[in-house]
């Protein structure tokens, strides 16, 4: 499950919360695919903060390798 | 054409009667003439004096060499433009002359400018447009959708300006926890098309970049050329990362704009293109949940009322009692059976023993023996009988033998009695008178005989009756 996308997941999750609402499936599916469902709205909440704010410049170096440095976007107003 | 004929000088002081305007009446007349004669014209000139106030609206002057014309441009024309005018550019405006009446002055207010001399370029547009677009560049099968999450944001663009200000601004309210790599390129003049398509290719070498925005804020088309090259266009139709093509205002299009995968009217509207709300997201991730629980704990509590109602349904509550009720029912069948069997059985060993019997009886020898019994018997009962009978008899005759002997004269003699018999008559003497004294009796006693003399005798009295 961890190599879905946030995509995947969330679709899926939407899936499961139709499939629970609409049909009638027995006990033993339901807590199945709920169970399912949980793990995956944890999976998306964590996936929202995997990602670690960076903001980087890409510059080429002289041999054509990439090198990166912080970025500070412009402050003045002017353009 | 005009309703007011202006009087010539000389009538003026001739005529008594001459026809005097306000200034007001006057400035009317000719802004009406203006108007009417030049609804929609069409200028060529180069621009001086140009100068935009706080309001928005454009004021500037078309002059060639020997005349001028005054020109204003609302905000909302103004908005439309393509280009920002300057002073020296050579431009072809339309509008409609109108007349001041304040200053008494006429101008144009024009809704439309180009800079003259876009021709060449607006040429070159075109043709490179269809060549592209019949290679199938633009092809909206070919183009890629964005990551919901992307991980790693490129922005090809300036990294001066106000476009990457807001990209970077407008990214970090919306998702602040993304990493995002800027190519800095020129985005206008020499070289600029080919450090653009560079910086395209080396996003695409850079691992985890998923989405590229390639963009600008607004210029002229000549300010946003770089962006209608074709070395721009096939860099970004050979992005296997998501492309995104902000470039100039909302009204500017650009080949980059119809190649990319996605085109945003600003460099302002990419960063909400490429990013979602992570709130948003959140929130529907917590409502999915929401709803989740609600209906598993619905399915849950339907099933435990059905549960429930099962359960209390009495044959589980007592589920012994049927099982009790038949147990007992079994029994008594049993019993009744075996009762029915041995009685059965106790039928057939009577009927068996009765017939055994039967035969037994009905057996020859048996009734032989039986017949020998039979006679046993009745010669017993004869024989007691008999027995009985003689006994009897013997009773009765030791009883008449004893009377007799009791009344024989033999027992009486044995009594110490004696028969007194008359010699020689032998007749028994019972009477003392019938003898005589002298004479002979025969004495009988028990044992032995006498033979007696009378020598005396008494006699009985007799009493006289």
């Amino acid at each position: 499950m961890a190599g879905l996308t946030f995509e995947k997941s969330l679709e899926r999750l939407e899936e499961i919360v139709e499939e629970l609402e609409n049909s009638d499936l027995d006990i033993d599916k339901s807590l199945k695919v709920f169970e399912e469902g949980v793990k995956l709205s944890r999976l998306c909440a964590k996936k929202l903060d995997e990602a670690e704010k960076k903001i980087e410049l890409l510059i080429k170096g002289e041999k054509g390798e990439f090198i990166t440095e912080l970025f500070s976007p412009p402050k003045t107003e002017d353009d | 054409m005009n309703n007011y004929s202006i009087p010539h000088i000389e009538e003026i002081s001739d005529n008594p009667e001459r026809q005097v305007y306000t200034v007001t009446e006057i400035t009317r007349a000719i802004k009406f003439s203006f108007e009417t004669e030049f609804p929609q014209v069409w200028i060529e000139g180069e621009i001086s004096n140009l100068r935009i106030p706080s309001s928005g609206h454009m004021y500037l002057t078309i002059k060639d060499e020997k005349s001028q014309i005054k020109v204003v441009m609302f905000r909302s024309g103004k908005s439309q433009l393509k280009f920002e005018p300057k002073d020296g550019d050579q431009v072809i405006v339309k509008g409609k002359i109108t007349v001041y009446e304040p200053r008494g002055e006429y101008q144009i207010v024009i809704d439309y400018m180009e800079p003259k001399g876009i021709g060449a370029l607006q040429l070159a547009f075109q043709q490179l447009k269809e060549k592209l677009s019949k290679e199938g560049l633009f092809d909206e099968e070919l183009k890629k959708g964005l990551p919901l999450l992307p991980q790693k944001i490129g922005i090809i663009t300036s990294p001066t300006g106000a476009a990457i200000r807001d990209i970077l601004n407008i990214i970090d309210r919306r998702f602040p926890n993304v990493h995002i790599l800027i190519a800095p390129v020129k985005v206008q003049g020499e070289g600029a098309a080919q450090e653009i398509a560079a910086a395209v290719k080396d996003l695409n070498k850079i691992k985890g970049v998923d989405a590229v925005i390639v963009g600008r804020g607004g210029g002229s088309i000549e300010d946003l050329w770089a962006f209608n090259e074709e070395v721009v266009a096939r860099a970004i139709f050979e992005s296997e990362v998501s492309v995104i093509s902000a470039v100039g205002h909302e009204i500017d299009f650009t080949i980059s704009d119809f190649v990319a995968d996605l085109r945003a009217p600003t460099p302002s509207a990419a960063a909400e293109l490429v990013v979602r709300d992570k709130n948003n997201l959140l929130e529907n991730i917590v409502a999915l949940n929401k709803r989740l629980l609600r209906n598993i704990r619905g399915i849950l509590s339907e099933s435990k009322i059905q549960l429930e109602n099962l359960v209390s349904r009495k044959v589980l509550q007592d589920p012994l009692t049927p099982i009790h009720e038949k147990q007992q029912r079994l029994d008594e069948v049993t019993l009744r059976m075996e009762r029915a069997i041995k009685n059965f059985l106790q039928t057939q060993k009577e009927k068996t023993r009765a017939n055994k019997k039967h035969l037994f009886l009905l057996n020859p020898l048996n009734k032989i023996k039986q017949n020998k019994v039979l006679l046993r018997e009745v010669e017993k009962k004869i024989n007691s009988q008999m027995n009985f009978t003689l006994n009897m008899s013997r009773n009765t005759l030791n009883a008449a033998m004893k009377r007799l002997d009791s009344v024989s004269p033999l027992s009486v003699l044995k009594r110490g009695y004696a028969v007194c018999r008359t010699y020689p008559e032998g007749k028994v003497l019972k009477d003392s008178r019938k003898v005589s004294i002298g004479e002979f009796v025969k004495v009988q006693l028990s044992k032995g005989k006498l033979l007696c003399n009378i020598k005396g005798r008494e006699n009985e009295k007799q009493t006289k009756v």
